[in-house]
């Protein structure tokens, strides 16, 4: 079991890395949604493997899975799901309004205007 | 117990929702929100008085003893980091009078998101908080970066997120892995865990401190972490532009806290693992900052990269890890936050004095209040570039006097020096083209420039660049203060006793 998580996991955050390095937003997106399922997968494993165990007390059972990694995963769920929402409309925006989701590009200096209220 | 050192984190955690409720007025929206930002100062000044007397003061949350419940800790560096933040928050709230915050409804309540970030990670005692936090600070500050929209602070925006959601994953392995070692995340017990470790454990464990100082040097822009930064703040509206530069400080304070507390000189195998680093990269920053205030043709970025010097100087003296180095780290990160906030907001009163022109380094016609104006950018030039009398310069003094038992001090005093002249030369020249420059092209451009009449922007920036005169005219006291703080940061053992009580850390060898 051991092989199998660490693998997944290992796989997970590579093709995460690949695509964060992609040119584009949506890849780049996709790319950051993989790498926060290895890393709540990761954070999981980090309470110790085992089967069968309840995370907390109840009676006639020999050990305890450790509930606070469990914890930990749910708020990382939490917090990662609400970012990628975000970054999810803010690609949208970006692409409707410039025609473009190339995330390499310059600030042209002729939209400095907008920077300043008028 | 005292629960008011609770009171930075929940003031303005109930302010934003109220400012929600109100957002329809912007009067009383702005009432609340300046309300809100006078009663943290008052709080941030009177629990520094708290702390002033050396002792270092838990505050259990639903009195669940610690390690098992969340605990925040107020001692002197959270607590000069608390008044420093709710003083740089005052000056920002009445800036953004001038506008900015009627460009869209959230702006005020974005505002005070990012102040409960920012204190709840000064405050907290625990790791994991401190991720939490770390979101709520980065959360609200995406808002603040995109607040009044644009192409510009789209694209801006999207690299600025996708950066930080790089950096919270790593914060979550380093976290994941300090937690598979030690089985603690409240961070006077992992003092306690971490010098026990040994073996095949210890090398996961100086993997995880060395991945929670890449997170915290990200938030910091140490160089090559720093790319994110210049495009950033200078996509943002001036306002939060101004309110971020005490996110950069946010990253050096956990830097120092964790680096002296968990892993300085009592953790055992991973003592000191990331002091090697910080210094050559810190050297790197200034080089890089020093080149771009060179480069820049707009005064935002020049203004940005200044940023990313004044951090090189600061972690320069966070590297040495003694009392003379924290003391000289501690008083450049009061300098460069209040100089860093007030350049932003200059550079912004700049702009808008000069019509088409904005901040482009490029002669223009003379602006309204040039004189005003130019007397202010020369005071903070100064005071940024670390030229006498003001506290620049003294912060730099410091810095190099706490260099000087280094086996590098040559290195450190050159790269100091000759980066300081770079950007001094960045400066002037940037005064001459907008300040001095001007005449000349009056007779080709007829045209009016506009006339802003509100008075409380202005009134920020002067107050933020008179914040930095009074810390050169009280260095004295500020910087006994400030060793004091050092000392305390030095000896962690009392920090422990008071978050762990006494009973638990009696029996522990090796602790001063």
């Amino acid at each position: 079991m051991e092989i199998l998580v660490a693998s997944a996991i290992g796989f997970l955050t590579a093709a995460g890395i690949y695509l964060i390095l992609r040119m584009h937003s949506f890849p780049v997106i996709i790319g950051l949604t993989f790498l926060s399922y290895a890393i709540n997968l990761f954070l999981f494993a980090m309470g110790r493997l085992a089967i069968d165990r309840p995370p907390i007390i109840a009676s006639g059972v020999e050990g305890y899975a450790d509930p606070l990694p469990q914890a930990l995963v749910l708020t990382a769920i939490v917090i990662s799901f609400g970012m990628t929402a975000l970054i999810v409309v803010l690609a949208l925006r970006g692409f409707l309004e410039t025609g473009s989701d190339r995330v390499d590009e310059r600030p042209s200096p002729s939209d400095s205007g907008e920077r300043y209220p008028s | 117990m005292s629960h008011w050192i609770v009171a930075p984190i929940v003031i303005p955690a109930f302010a934003a929702p109220l400012l929600l409720l109100v957002r329809r007025a912007p009067h009383l929206q702005r009432k609340v929100s300046l309300a809100a930002t006078a009663l943290l100062l008052a709080v941030g000044i009177a629990l520094y008085g708290l702390a002033m007397d050396g002792t270092v003061r838990p505050y259990f949350l639903g009195s669940w003893p610690a390690p098992y419940g969340i605990v925040l800790v107020l001692d002197r560096l959270s607590a000069t980091m608390v008044l420093l933040t709710a003083v740089l928050a005052s000056a920002v709230a009445l800036y953004s009078l001038n506008g900015w915050d009627e460009k869209g409804h959230h702006f005020h309540s974005l505002f005070q998101f990012q102040l409960m970030g920012i204190n709840g990670a000064l405050l907290t005692g625990d790791v994991f908080n401190l991720f939490v936090f770390f979101e709520v600070m980065l959360i609200a500050s995406y808002g603040l970066l995109l607040h009044g929209g644009g192409s510009n602070r789209l694209r801006a925006g999207f690299q600025y997120v996708a950066i930080n959601l790089v950096g919270s994953t790593l914060f979550l392995v380093a976290v994941g892995l300090i937690y598979g070692v030690t089985g603690t995340l409240n961070m006077a017990d992992l003092a306690v865990k971490v010098s026990q470790v040994t073996g095949d454990s210890a090398a996961i464990l100086r993997t995880g401190a060395l991945l929670l100082f890449l997170v915290f040097a990200l938030k910091a822009a140490l160089v090559p972490l720093h790319w994110w930064l210049p495009t950033a703040y200078a996509a943002a509206p001036a306002p939060s532009a101004a309110l971020f530069a005490i996110m950069t400080k946010v990253g050096a304070y956990c830097i120092i806290r964790v680096f002296t507390l968990i892993f300085g000189a009592d953790g055992g195998a991973a003592a000191f693992v990331a002091a090697p680093w910080i210094l050559p990269a810190a050297l790197v920053t200034l080089l890089i900052g020093a080149l771009g205030v060179l480069a820049s043709r707009v005064l935002v970025d020049l203004v940005c990269f200044a940023v990313v010097w004044s951090m090189g100087s600061l972690l320069v003296a966070v590297s040495f890890f003694d009392a003379q180095g924290l003391t000289a780290a501690l008083y450049y990160t009061l300098h460069s936050t209040l100089i860093g906030a007030a350049l932003f907001l200059l550079s912004n009163l700049i702009a808008t004095r000069r019509g088409r022109w904005h901040g482009l380094l490029q002669p223009s016609p003379s602006m309204v209040q040039a004189g005003l104006m130019g007397g202010l950018f020369f005071l903070a030039a100064i005071a940024m570039a670390g030229l006498p009398p003001l506290s620049g310069f003294i912060g730099k003094l410091m810095i190099l006097a706490a260099a000087w038992p280094s086996a590098l001090a040559g290195w450190i005093w050159a790269i100091v020096l000759a980066t300081s002249l770079v950007v001094i030369v960045g400066f002037s020249r940037a005064g001459t083209v907008l300040f001095w420059k001007s005449e000349a092209v009056d007779a080709s451009h007829p045209e009016p420039l506009p006339e802003p009449v509100r008075i409380a922007p202005l009134t920020a920036a002067i107050l933020l660049v008179s914040g930095t005169a009074l810390l050169a005219v009280f260095a004295g006291p500020v910087t006994r203060q400030l060793e004091a703080t050092a000392q305390q940061l030095l000896d962690p053992a009392p920090y422990i006793a008071a978050v762990l009580g006494e009973q638990q850390t009696a029996g522990l060898p090796g602790r001063r």
